[in-house]
């Protein structure tokens, strides 16, 4: 008999368990502010990133086409796996001297990790990180990215 | 017409044997098990791990100290800042830098976050494993909050590499103590939620109640460290017994239990998000000011000798070990992973048990395979 009422026990309280849990999952019938599905490629054109988001490697340019690139290439030693490569070119300036300016900044997306190292070491604060995080491409070359835009310059007054 | 017979009883005895894996689902990454079975029991278990090595510890040894730290947010993946840590505390007791306290009050509340983060995903998908679906959303919804934390500060959800020697890369984002404390306050609401689900689910307790017992007696002989090893009493919480970083000014109970089953695994994950929770409250409030980083040298060299250093990662303890040569480039790195001495234990807990057992004690060691393979 004792066992029969255990038995009968056991259900009643599994039975009550379940409902506990299918009480919470009901609740959020009636509580829709609850809920967080972002309908991602819908909200496509208000979506908002952090500030700080790691999108990809850019080197900010200013309205006269300018730069901050010196060509020093510490972010091509800093950078643990190869994605940096600073190409520079030497120049004759006015006053005869010889200068060693930014010819390009190759920046490989595809073996990029996201660590940081480059924005952080740079010395004249001349790369950054966009929030563009969409990197899929149809052809692996164009990961292959020149930073620096055509025809730029460096900018008066940052020192080499 | 004898011999006959013999054979048919020996094949009937035979062992069946089938793989899980290496694109099982419920293995939660690349790993073979090749399961011996007997009918529905268990013989033998052998996990084939490999599939993801990548040789962390090999490619540490051609790159800088502070290069090195991306490198182990690809380790254990869910513990990834408490991975980075361990790095930097090293490279820091080898050179005896003081550390501002600012420092080391934003790492304990990163870490703390970050073990959140990952019993919240052990919760969902340990849910998931066990049929219920339900769980899997909750998990990853309340998980989100503190990836966003995360993605504020450190600009990174998962790998977020938030640490250097010496310091973080960035000071703390101006919204941080706002979002840490409507975290807090939502979660302390939904964790009673989690319980009413999975916790006290009956169907949750006839899965995983004494299944996989593993006495404390064993969890020392093999090691099993993190809150696998302290559900069988075994105290290993680095944490307390070698505090680092801001661990030694704040108050919080390791979660010991004695029965060590695949039950009490679980219940002591789930128990050390509350923990987790009071860390962070004591912390949040009191930042110390100060510089979040200190000057380090362009090129860190560390002197010559050999520096380990250990962390309570979410899943154990996670040991660095470095020798150098006086040089930039370490001569040799070791991590001794959580995970890879887990994983010793699995074929000792699965004997005698029925198959479906197996993904309950697999799940309730959570593991993250990259951080067996390295």
């Amino acid at each position: 008999m004792r066992s029969i009422i255990n038995y009968l026990k056991d259900i009643f309280w599994g039975v009550m368990s379940l409902l506990k849990g299918l009480k919470v999952t009901a609740s959020y019938f009636w509580r829709p502010g609850a809920i967080v599905t972002e309908k991602y490629p819908e909200n496509r054109k208000y979506l908002v990133m952090f500030e700080r988001c790691k999108g990809e490697l850019i080197m900010p340019h200013n309205d006269k086409n300018e730069h901050n690139c010196i060509s020093c290439g510490i972010c091509q030693m800093s950078c643990p796996n190869g994605s940096i490569e600073v190409i520079p070119k030497t120049i004759d300036t006015e006053d005869g001297k010889k200068k060693r300016i930014l010819d390009k900044h190759i920046y490989r997306l595809g073996q990029c990790t996201f660590c940081g190292l480059c924005v952080k070491n740079c010395p004249t604060h001349a790369l950054a990180f966009s929030t563009k995080f969409e990197h899929a491409v149809f052809n692996k070359a164009l990961l292959i990215k020149v930073l620096n835009k055509p025809g730029s310059q460096l900018k008066k007054g940052v020192e080499q | 017409m004898e011999e006959k017979a013999k054979d048919i009883i020996t094949d009937e005895q035979q062992e069946y044997i089938i793989n899980i894996g290496p694109q099982h689902p419920s293995t939660h990454g690349v790993m073979r098990l090749v399961v011996s079975l007997k009918g529905e029991f268990v013989l033998n278990v052998e996990p084939h791990i490999g599939y993801i090595h990548r040789g962390i510890e090999k490619m540490c040894e051609s790159l800088t100290y502070p290069q090195i730290i991306h490198l182990t947010d690809r380790m254990d993946y869910l513990s990834a800042h408490i991975n980075n840590e361990a790095v930097c505390l090293a490279v820091e007791k080898a050179l005896e830098v003081d550390i501002p306290d600012r420092v080391k009050v934003i790492r304990t509340l990163m870490s703390e976050l970050t073990r959140i983060q990952s019993h919240e995903l052990f919760w969902a998908s340990y849910g998931m494993d066990l049929g219920g679906q339900t769980c899997y959303f909750y998990g990853l919804r309340d998980r989100e909050m503190v990836l966003d934390i995360f993605e504020e500060t450190t600009g990174g959800r998962m790998i977020v590499s938030y640490n250097c020697p010496g310091g973080v890369m960035y000071d703390l984002h101006p919204n941080f103590r706002k979002r840490v404390k409507e975290f807090i306050k939502h979660f302390r609401k939904v964790l009673p939620e989690y319980d009413d689900i999975l916790t006290n689910n009956v169907i949750f307790h006839g899965r995983t109640v004494g299944i996989g017992p593993l006495p404390l007696k064993e969890a020392i002989a093999y090691g099993i460290t993190g809150p696998s090893g302290r559900a069988s009493g075994f105290s290993c919480d680095v944490r307390k017994h070698e505090p680092y970083s801001a661990y030694d000014r704040v108050k919080f109970n390791e979660v010991l239990f004695t029965e060590g089953d695949s039950y009490h695994r679980y219940l002591a994950r789930v128990e050390e998000m509350r923990e987790s929770m009071d860390i962070i409250e004591q912390l949040i409030d009191n930042i110390p000011e100060g510089p979040y980083a200190v000057k380090m040298k362009p090129v860190i060299k560390l002197p010559e000798g050999e520096y380990y250093q250990r962390v309570e990662t979410a899943r154990g303890e996670l040991g660095v070990f470095i020798i150098s040569d006086g040089n930039k480039l370490p001569y040799r790195v070791k991590f001794r992973t959580p995970n890879f001495a887990n994983l010793s234990v699995l074929n000792h807990l699965v004997k005698g048990f029925k198959i479906a057992d197996l993904i309950a004690i697999f799940g309730s060691l959570d593991f993250v395979i990259p951080d067996i393979d390295r």
